[in-house]
């Protein structure tokens, strides 16, 4: 053991910190295309002090520090870049408070999706937070760190916009409280402080989130879907549109893949209500039956199957976005998803398909609605296989084009790879770019934060 | 290739029209049935085209044996008139086709179980009642090349019907078998109605599922524990095309010690599931399965209904959760039998 790692010992326990060449194996290692890039440690802390310590640490041996959830973003976030200390943020894993009145849970920043989500079911039964689409174990914190999106995106919005308050270690090792917590009030609003939005979008580059408050939502007794399926993803936007205006729609995604071959070729939106009350789901089900969808059931332009109450609805526990890969054989999955106009969708479809054939990628392009159509994360989806380095290629390449593609059709590559980081910035305004470096610089002095990300040249 | 061997001379001479004047979803007198009739035989627009709902039952009415419902499907889709979606219809059609591989013919003796597209429900063909029995497809992957494709008949696509129908009944008849027991009323009236109204050749004999079920049953009759429930089946529209075997259903019951409630909708009131109704574009079909529905599980409900028996599973698919929302079991008559016997 090195004496750095001796030191990192001391901080977290022996048992917390390796630097054994299998354990670092692991953490070099992202589930996309991602080339792998070694760590010389990993730590595991348990408490915000360890993580100051950790960082503390860095800071004066000017060893980078990636600080890591679930690592599940698939775009390399968290990997390694130039070596240095992967901070694996798993073991601060507690709920800390959920309060009933003010709808909001507080929890560390190792709590993960599905332990929340069990947590809300036993003890809080009434309220829901917005789930992504990503695996159980998925982190609550890393999912906001990212502007992430789940299935209460249409009435609600991004899950970053659901933030209430953070805590987190500053790159020099001071702890900042972020929102009402920094009066030693309940974390229940970030608002009328001044804004301090340095730390969500960052990648980690900016400094390492140790708690965070996020609001919670009525969870409603009574769910159903339905999905209506279009030939001609044109009216997709116009659909999509006039659905959230009625205000009655949960989670809405359009959807179209080229497997299994029964959808291939058509468009399909799904859409989901719930209500505590069978008046208010059949209230909701004829606004958007009747009222949206009925003139083009009508023109036989498009089809409605389920969204009644004599339809046994095909739901899943909550909206499975991400169950859609294992295709091909290998296993491997990655996509881009971007912050686009959602009229910009047939594009997205049509250009998606095209980059989709090219690599010889059955093409699976999915948009999920923000807010009332004010936005949709849209996601171009290509799967390889692991063990096929040309398969790998190919889904690299088509994910380069997709960042490319989602630039020029007017939108944001979300998460965004490094690849797409410097695309993002190459089109930025140089005053923006400029104020993000001396943000980073401010805050990172030494430049330990995650390097190799969002770095401004 | 494959025509429709419809006479209209049978039609034309016909004084009853009880294809459509007994028509559970249209109020039409013969005077109009026998006008619309004409206009569809010469290949013109009737409001029947869209008025029809699809429920097969006018092949069972017609006391000819002149295949009404094939023609008014005929004409759909000559006229352009479908009764579902155009996304729909492609979603459906798309539906069969394989992709998971090229057909694995299976070793298999008689008797020989053809599960059609329900190879997931093969869990429930096990135990005595179906000792020595072959299965296939029990792969889902394979279930394309098994399909007998007549859903097709709600979406007003005959041509892909008899497009994919020759090579499926090849793919069925290279595991060599005389006789096949189609565990789906429907397959048994593709191959025993469709395919010979059609001109197109099957191989082997069709067995109905009831029909099997009950020689087992008699086979096995000293080992019945009566059950003593009271039940209601629930007749799919493709047993109109296989009315000749309607009877195994009380045949059975009656050899299993179940009571077949007296009710409204049975025999040739039967109501349809409404399934393939609440897909059609037309307006007002949406609360006409809600209303068909409603009616035909009331009406089991009022007669004391305890197990409402299926034979199709998307009959089941459909109606299951509703007449368990009432009370009422829903059962597979495989697993009913299966009950009776141990």
């Amino acid at each position: 053991m090195d004496s750095i790692c001796q030191s990192l010992a001391e901080i977290v326990g022996e048992s917390h910190v390796s630097n054994r060449p299998e354990e670092l194996y692991v953490y070099s290692r992202d589930l996309g295309t991602a080339e792998p890039h070694l760590p010389q440690y990993v730590v595991s802390p348990r408490t915000t002090e360890e993580v100051q310590q950790v960082v503390k640490l860095a800071n004066r041996e000017k060893i980078p520090v990636v600080p890591l959830g679930g690592g599940l973003t698939l775009a390399g976030l968290v990997m390694p870049l130039k070596g240095g200390i992967v901070l694996d943020m798993k073991r601060m894993d507690s709920i800390l408070e959920v309060n009933e009145r003010a709808r909001y849970v507080l929890v560390e920043a190792g709590v993960s999706q599905g332990k929340l989500v069990a947590y809300l079911d036993r003890h809080h039964p009434n309220l829901v937070h917005s789930e992504p689409g990503a695996p159980g174990q998925a982190t609550v914190a890393g999912n906001v760190a990212i502007h992430g999106q789940g299935d209460l995106a249409q009435p609600y919005g991004f899950n970053s916009d659901m933030v209430n308050g953070l805590e987190v270690v500053l790159p020099t090792g001071e702890v900042c409280r972020i929102g009402s917590c920094s009066l030693g009030q309940q974390w229940f609003t970030q608002h009328p402080l001044p804004d301090l939005g340095l730390f969500l979008g960052w990648c980690g580059t900016t400094g390492i989130i140790t708690k965070v408050s996020l609001r919670l939502f009525p969870r409603k007794r009574i769910r159903d879907m339905g999905v209506f399926v279009l030939e001609d993803g044109d009216l997709v936007p116009d659909i999509l549109y006039r659905i959230s205006h009625t205000e009655m729609a949960g989670d809405l995604i359009a959807w179209s893949q080229e497997l299994p071959v029964t959808v291939s070729g058509l468009h399909n939106i799904s859409i989901f209500i719930s209500g505590d009350s069978e008046e208010e789901m059949e209230l909701k089900r004829k606004l958007i039956r009747v009222g949206i969808l009925g003139e083009y059931i009508r023109s036989g332009t498009g089809g409605l199957i389920g969204l009644s109450a004599n339809v046994r609805p095909r739901l899943p526990r909550r909206p499975p976005v991400s169950t859609i890969q294992d295709i091909k054989k290998g296993g491997g999955f990655e996509y881009v998803g971007a912050i686009m106009p959602v009229d910009t969708y047939p594009e997205c479809c049509r250009r998606g398909a095209d980059i989709s054939a090219r690599h010889d990628i059955a093409y699976t392009l999915l948009g999920r609605v923000i807010g009332r159509s004010h936005a949709m994360m849209f996601s171009w989806s290509y799967v390889f296989n692991r063990a096929d380095e040309d398969s790998v290629r190919e889904a690299r390449e088509a994910l380069y084009e997709s960042d490319d593609l989602a630039l020029e059709l007017g939108g944001i590559p979300w998460k965004p790879g490094v690849y797409g980081q410097r695309a993002v910035m190459e089109r930025m305004d140089p005053n923006t770019l400029s104020l993000m470096k001396k943000v980073k610089e401010l805050l990172d002095p030494n430049g330990i934060m995650n390097p190799g990300n969002w770095e401004v040249s | 290739m494959y025509e429709l061997r419809f006479d209209e001379r049978k039609c034309l001479g016909c004084q009853t029209c009880d294809c459509l004047t007994k028509c559970q979803y249209m109020d039409i007198d013969v005077e109009t049935a026998k006008t619309e009739m004409r206009k569809i035989i010469n290949g013109e627009d009737s409001f029947v085209l869209r008025q029809c709902v699809t429920c097969y039952a006018c092949e069972e009415y017609c006391k000819k044996g002149n295949h009404p419902f094939y023609l008014i499907v005929e004409r759909q889709e000559e006229l352009d008139i479908p009764p579902l979606p155009r996304p729909l219809i492609k979603q459906g059609v798309q539906m069969g086709i394989p992709w998971r591989g090229d057909l694995e013919v299976q070793h298999v003796q008689e008797p020989f179980l053809d599960m059609c597209m329900f190879p997931q429900l093969a869990g429930s063909i096990q135990g005595r009642l179906f000792d020595g029995l072959s299965i296939a497809p029990t792969d889902t992957r394979q279930r394309a090349h098994f399909f007998c494709q007549l859903m097709y008949l709600h979406y007003a696509r005959s041509s892909v019907i008899r497009e994919r129908l020759p090579q499926i009944i090849e793919n069925i008849a290279k595991h060599n078998v005389e006789e096949v027991v189609c565990f789906h009323d429907e397959c048994y009236g593709t191959f025993a109605s469709y395919a010979p109204a059609f001109g197109i050749e099957v191989p082997f004999k069709p067995v109905h599922f009831f029909e099997y079920l009950y020689n087992r049953l008699v086979d096995l009759k000293n080992d019945i524990k009566p059950l003593n429930l009271k039940v209601a089946y629930q007749r799919p529209c493709s047993s109109r095309l296989s009315s000749d075997k309607l009877h195994f259903v009380d045949d059975i019951f009656e050899l299993i010690g179940v009571e077949s409630v007296e009710r409204e909708y049975v025999g040739e009131h039967a109501l349809c599931c409404g399934g393939a109704i609440r897909m059609q574009k037309y307006e007002g079909r949406y609360e006409l399965a809600d209303d068909v529905q409603k009616r035909n599980i009331e009406d089991m409900v009022q007669a004391g209904t305890q197990f409402c028996v299926f034979n199709c599973p998307a009959c089941y698919d459909t109606l299951g959760h509703l007449t368990a929302r009432s009370g009422i079991n829903p059962i597979f008559m495989g697993d009913l039998c299966r009950l009776a016997v141990g």
